[in-house]
């Protein structure tokens, strides 16, 4: 029986999707190949986003593909922890501003 | 400083034992394919030399640096060094070869003690393309290098040389302490005396090797990145950039080892294959020339002591119609060839 839940050789298998639902699947890695193009943002800047937002989901696929990414296009690593600390600052951001609705409905019950 | 595998006594120093870690494990057991196998699926085995193009000449394995990917093993401590005599040979086939590319290879080719004389003699047979692959350091080594960026644009030489990132952190690990700011102010001083400026005829192109255990990015969009990061940073201005594959030999397969990374190394790369680079591998239209005068399909293949598959084995016996033809010598660190868009010592090949 497999011991975890994650597998790095999983990563490998990404493109079997396509087996059990090949018009989907194709669809699928279709739009993905098309998003990483150059576009008005750069191979290079989408390499980055991706990786800020591989930590986000915590997606350890993610993590391993893009950190790898970004090493073969030359990006350092202080500039990927600067993009890690953008994904850190949404979520962190993303959490405390919902204190504004635990505000608003603590200011509303109480007297 | 690192020192070579050579001075270390390892093991890996000798290219059989090399060989056999090439040959054994995950591709004995089946889990990867042989290089041979993968380029039969597409009709591509024996891979056979064309017609050939770009001669390159190994001067020797003495060099400044010890870098820990090289693939040559080369350092302050290796003393096989051309002789004037082997030169005197090389020099005979240059003027008869239909190359049109004539590539000087080291170690660091300008401590070979006749480079300098070789160049000048080489220079008057008037090969299209003349080629010294530079490491930049050496230029400011030493005083007696200080006046080189004169010397190669009196011949007209076509200059290349090696920078792993446009940042000191990554170039140093690679290439040890320093090695950066040398690089820099070396291109500094080749840019001044018009090399690699952007209307000039005296080329200037920069090599890219991965400081990894990962493959080189797309050859178009390091180049843009490299250009801006060297010019606003530095305002060094260079022609091309060349992404190169690190190879799994000599000091670069030390270092798989002993990170760890050699099996998933291998498996990126046979995952990386493409069918495509192969018709246009270096080895089919180079030959190698050792410093002391073997012939070889490549620069790895020399280095591997898998001599070209001919009758003709020696710079002495030259023939450049029997040398045609000729299968070449293949094993899985030619997987590094194949990968991605291909790689040669000209960067990609697709
Ligand atoms: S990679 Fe080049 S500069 Fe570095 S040690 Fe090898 S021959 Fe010398
Ligand atoms: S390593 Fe040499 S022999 Fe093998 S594919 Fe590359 S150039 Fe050809």
């Amino acid at each position: 029986m497999q011991k975890t839940y994650y597998d790095p050789a999983d990563l490998k298998k990404f493109g079997k999707i396509t087996e059990w639902n090949e018009e989907l699947g194709n669809k699928f890695f279709d739009y993905y190949a098309k998003v990483f193009e150059e576009g008005k943002l750069t191979a290079r800047e989408k390499s980055l986003i991706a990786l800020a937002v591989a930590h986000t989901e915590q997606c350890p696929y993610c993590i391993d593909a893009y950190t790898q990414d970004g090493l073969q296009r030359g990006i350092t690593k202080e500039e990927m922890m600067e993009a890690l600390h953008v994904g850190a600052a949404i979520k962190g951001g993303a959490t405390l501003v919902h204190g504004v609705q635990m505000m608003n409905k603590v200011n509303k019950l109480e007297m | 400083m690192i020192k070579s595998l050579h001075q270390r006594n390892s093991e890996l120093a000798k290219s059989n034992r090399q060989l056999e870690i090439l040959s054994n494990g995950i591709f004995q057991n089946g889990d990867l394919p042989k290089f041979k196998d993968k380029i039969a699926e597409t009709g591509q085995f024996p891979l056979k030399a064309k017609k050939l193009e770009i001669l390159q000449i190994n001067v020797g394995y003495m060099c400044n640096q010890v870098c820990e990917h090289c693939h040559v093993d080369a350092g302050p401590d290796r003393k096989e060094i051309m002789t004037r005599d082997t030169m005197r040979q090389c020099l005979e086939v240059i003027k008869n070869t239909g190359a049109h590319t004539l590539d000087l290879t080291g170690g660091a080719p300008e401590m070979n003690p006749d480079f300098r004389w070789f160049v000048e003699e080489a220079a008057k047979a008037g090969i299209k393309d003349f080629i010294v692959r530079s490491n930049l350091t050496i230029i400011r080594a030493n005083k007696k290098y200080y006046d080189l960026p004169d010397f190669f644009k009196k011949h007209n030489v076509h200059v290349i040389s090696s920078m792993p990132h446009w940042t000191k952190g990554k170039t140093d690990k690679q290439r040890g302490n320093g090695v950066f700011d040398k690089s820099i102010k070396a291109l500094q001083e080749l840019n001044a005396v018009g090399y690699g400026m952007p209307d000039s005829d005296l080329r200037l192109d920069l090599v890219y090797n991965p400081s990894g255990a990962f493959l080189p990015g797309n050859q178009a969009s390091m180049e843009k990145d490299f250009k801006k990061a060297l010019l606003d940073d530095f305002d060094i201005n260079f022609h091309n950039l060349f992404t190169i594959t690190n190879l799994p030999i000599a000091r670069f397969l030390d270092y798989l080892i002993a990170s760890e990374n050699y099996e998933d190394y291998m498996y990126a790369l046979v995952e990386a294959y493409n069918p495509a680079a192969v018709k246009n591998v270096m080895c089919t239209n180079t030959l190698s020339i050792s410093w002391d005068g073997f012939l070889y399909d490549c620069d790895f293949n020399q280095m591997l002591d898998l001599p070209v598959n001919s009758k003709v084995k020696h710079i002495s016996e030259y023939n450049e119609e029997l040398l045609e033809g000729r299968t070449i010598m293949i094993s899985q660190h030619c997987y590094g060839c194949t990968a991605g868009a291909g790689s040669s010592c000209q960067g990609s090949v697709t």
